[in-house]
């Protein structure tokens, strides 16, 4: 298993150089990978049909306990194979849907980076490892959005899915942590057994809304329903493979991953129902409010994913049964829909439902594929969609508070589906039209065939239920439910309720598709609703957000150097003052003014001369005058390291000084009259903060002079500079012995301001240039 | 005088950073320049002031004798001063350059750059 995935982020990665040398058959080599790891996963099944758990586990960070974990059930095993099997078809129906399309090699990066990653989450056993591959789907899924990067709806609706998707990955990352946490294992398999531990935890409630929320988000329900639609801007091989059959189910498949773990609580069961029943009925609703081929599609979708995630919620045992059923059969005739529409749109450069009719005779093979895909999808009966309508039925209607409620959501969405149905199949292909719309080229093979074929396996599974399918199957709702599963699907059930139940959809359906266009012409009556949808929301939350950024970029970042420092000297005086204000050592001065008594008269004069300097530099007007000021008061530190034993300090201090004069005069003397460039009104807060921030130097020196220093590095210098660097000189042989790597990154820092200043100086700018 | 240093840097400190404030880039230098005096003079106060004695061993000894200064923030001075020279020699080219492109030697006419666009 890790070598399949291996495999495929490889290939994924070679896509690119393979279609510069195969040109177009790089098709070959994209489809053969998910070929061959279905044929793997195949030759898996009947040690997993027969109740083995399969495992494989690679080290990663094992002090963590997050290890690579590969697990391989029935629930995953179902959905390992609809990813690859569905996975060659899209590989092959993509290199005839972009065929010529110089950016194809990145195409298939993209979309086997995205398949390998869904491989990865589905068969991903360790939680930590589940949370890398989803986020990995996330990302692809951006990629592949927005393919056609040169439109700005693409990249818009490519963000927006990335953000929602994005924010729910956050809190999918949250609610695993603190599912590790509850149980007390990242590993699945080990989680699997401590539901009851899990469910009685005190983070469970925190873990359930995080991870509901990821989930919620990925599988596109109610209030995060909207990205989807917008996703449908990505290439038609996209959405039927992300954004039908494998992605958007991801969500769905972490609630039925976790619910043997978190699973049949009322907090659980309610939630679930709820939001996916709203998430239902919002979704058919809103199908009929379009006429884009791949709209309508987008939002039966979501109803059906609502579905799932209801029947996940009931958690019976039926419920789990029509829940794997429904969700294999929408795979095959919701991807083959949408292929369809893919056909339709490159045959005829529209997909607008009420342009397009006829369309049988010119397109043979896709119309066969439609019919098909759009019988599964109304319930006829030999189809496999069939089964699934009416387990759901079934499963709507067993003992619960909520029957009738649950079983008016799946009605009316079936009641959808049927029209949708005939809209797209009937409507589209075999409505007799005089004028059939015309094509741009003829149907091509790699286009129809990948449909026709998947909408053979909704006839053939509906024909023979038993084989294969139905032990896969009973497996996956095991591994949902902890116990062993013996249903049977047939097709007849004799006359049941289930059965009149569902001949009544299919003809309260084809009402509803006669009166399509009535209930289209009260579209526009819901726009002012739309205003307050959670796609506006989301749209104001976004532009709040970028005006807020550049508000607060533009304040903090104002280009003025005075309020940067003003804030710096701001926040380090709080900090001082804070510091000492509670439990601070306190000033003890009466004891120490007898050191004033030891004060000599030159040190006094030194004293005054820097004072009077000071009030001068601020009184003088000319900038020659104030250079010699500072000259003034640098030789009077000088003078103050000279008195205090550090003759070294002061030499140095001394030529510096000098060096800062005599640039400033050679340099400055051609500036402009010293002009007093006043800011009256803030004059006095600045004074007042330059006092406060003297004032609070002055304390912080005094305090820290209370208390004795001893220093070991004075005593080892003192004992070893002689000694050992043979230099009588201390403080020279720190500099150049001790320390002599420091001194030799002064000795740079000095070389590189030489050298800027070199570059300044030799800058000599032509007229015109941008300074 | 161990009880005068500490007023003296402290308004050594309010004068450089009420220049630092000024709007003109030279009052701007002359208050950094001003700023790095009594910072090194903080550092060499905090580092206990001795009188008389240096850092230096005497020929006939083997070892410093107390009392000595510590030579420890002595040496961290010496690098400062000799860093904070190379950024005044930075700065003072660097506005004369400014002065020569922009024509102005008013920080407050140098924003521009740093500046968000607000209106697009």
């Amino acid at each position: 298993m890790f070598l399949a995935i291996l495999a495929g982020f490889l290939l994924a990665f070679a896509a690119p150089l393979l279609h510069r040398w195969l040109g177009k058959w790089v098709l070959v080599p994209m489809a053969l990978l998910p070929l061959s790891i279905f044929v793997y996963l195949l030759t898996l099944s009947p040690a997993v049909l027969g109740g083995d758990k399969l495992g494989e586990l690679h080290a990663w960070a094992p002090s963590l306990n997050i290890n690579l974990h590969f697990f391989l059930d029935g629930l995953s095993l179902l959905f390992a194979l609809l990813i690859t099997g569905f996975g060659t078809l899209i590989m092959l129906y993509a290199g005839g849907y972009l065929k010529g399309h110089p950016l194809l090699g990145r195409f298939y990066l993209y979309l086997t980076l995205f398949m390998t990653a869904m491989l990865g989450l589905v068969l991903a056993g360790n939680i930590i490892s589940i949370f890398v591959f989803w986020e990995l789907t996330s990302i692809s899924s951006y990629l592949l959005i927005g393919f056609n990067q040169d439109k700005e709806k693409s990249r818009n609706s490519a963000l927006q899915a990335l953000l929602v998707t994005g924010l729910g990955g956050m809190a999918l990352m949250g609610g695993l942590i603190l599912l590790g946490m509850a149980g007390g294992s990242y590993t699945l398999s080990e989680l699997l057994e401590r539901g009851d531990v899990v469910r009685n935890h005190g983070l469970y409630l925190p873990a359930l809304v995080l991870l509901l929320l990821g989930a919620f988000t990925k599988s596109a329900q109610f209030p995060f329903h909207f990205w989807l639609p917008n996703a449908m801007e990505a290439p038609t091989p996209v959405s039927a493979y992300l954004h039908s059959a494998t992605m958007v189910k991801a969500g769905v498949y972490l609630l039925a991953r976790l619910t043997p773990v978190m699973g049949g609580t009322d907090e659980w069961q309610y939630t679930l129902m709820m939001v996916g029943g709203i998430t239902t009925v919002l979704g058919a609703l809103l199908a009929t409010q379009h006429v884009d081929l791949k709209a309508i599609l987008a939002y039966t979708t979501i109803s059906a994913l609502g579905l799932l995630v209801t029947m996940t919620g009931i958690g019976t045992a039926p419920a789990m049964e029509a829940m794997v059923v429904f969700l294999l059969a929408h795979a095959l005739y919701k991807g083959t829909l949408f292929l369809v529409a893919g056909n339709v749109d490159h045959a005829t450069g529209t997909r607008d439902l009420t342009q397009l009719t006829g369309l049988s005779g010119s397109m043979r093979y896709t119309a066969v594929a439609a019919l098909l895909a759009g019988m599964s999808m109304a319930g006829i009966l030999p189809f496999f969609g069939f089964i699934g309508k009416e387990l759901l039925y079934e499963a709507s209607l067993q003992e619960s508070p909520f029957r009738w409620m649950l079983f008016a959501v799946s009605f009316f969405s079936g009641m959808v589906f049927v029209a949708v149905a005939i809209a797209l199949s009937y409507g589209v292909f075999w409505r007799r039209s005089t004028s059939p719309t015309p094509l741009q080229h003829p149907d091509k093979p790699l286009l129809y065939l990948p449909p026709v074929v998947l909408a053979s396996a909704g006839l053939v599974f509906g024909l023979l239920p038993g084989f294969f399918v139905t032990p896969l199957l009973r497996r996956a709702a095991e591994s949902m439910l902890g116990v062993e599963q013996v249903f049977e699907l047939a097709l007849w059930h004799g006359f049941t309720l289930a059965l009149g139940l569902s001949v009544l959809t299919v003809l309260l359906g084809y009402v509803v598709y006669r009166y399509a266009n009535r209930l289209l012409s009260y579209a526009s009556r819901f726009n002012r609703l739309y205003l307050f949808g959670p796609a506006n929301l989301y749209q104001l939350t976004l532009k709040g957000f970028l005006i807020g950024a550049t508000k607060i970029t533009a304040t903090i970042q104002n280009g003025y150097l005075r309020s940067y420092i003003v804030a710096i000297v701001t926040a380090q005086i709080s900090l001082v003052i804070l510091a000492l204000w509670d439990g601070g050592p306190r000033l003890e001065l009466g004891n120490r003014l007898h050191e004033l008594s030891q004060l000599r008269l030159y040190e006094v004069v030194l004293l005054l001369m820097v004072v009077s300097a000071l009030i001068f530099l601020f009184k003088s007007q000319s900038r020659l005058t104030s250079i010699a000021i500072m000259g003034i008061v640098g030789y009077s530190a000088a003078l103050l390291y000279i008195l205090f034993g550090a003759p070294d300090v002061a030499a140095t201090q001394l030529l510096i000084e000098t060096l800062t004069v005599v640039i400033f005069v050679l340099i400055l003397h051609k500036l402009p009259a010293f002009k007093y460039l006043s800011h009256a009104s803030e004059r006095y807060k600045y004074v007042l903060l330059s006092l406060t921030f003297g004032a609070v130097m002055t304390y912080v020196i005094l305090i820290v002079k209370q208390y004795p220093l001893d220093s070991e590095l004075k005593a080892y210098y003192g004992l070893n500079s002689y000694l050992l660097a043979h230099g009588r000189n201390i403080v020279n042989v720190i500099l150049v012995d001790f320390r002599a790597f420091d001194t030799l990154g002064e000795i740079v820092v000095l070389a590189v301001a030489a050298i800027g200043i070199m570059a300044m100086l030799k800058l000599r700018m032509q007229k015109g240039d941008k300074p | 005088m161990e009880l005068i240093l500490p007023f003296i840097i402290g308004i050594l400190f309010s004068a450089s950073l009420y220049l630092i404030l000024h709007r003109h880039f030279f009052k701007l230098i002359l208050g950094l320049i001003l700023f790095g005096l009594a910072t090194n003079l903080f550092l060499f106060v905090i580092g206990r002031l001795t009188r008389g004695g240096s850092a230096i061993i005497e020929p006939d000894e083997n070892v410093a004798v107390e009392p000595f200064a510590d030579p420890v923030p002595q040496a961290l001075l010496l690098t400062a001063i000799v860093i904070g020279f190379g950024i005044q020699s930075f700065t003072i080219v660097l506005i004369k350059r400014v002065y020569q492109s922009f024509g102005t030697t008013d920080l407050d006419d140098m924003n521009t750059t740093d500046q968000i666009e607000e209106n697009h």
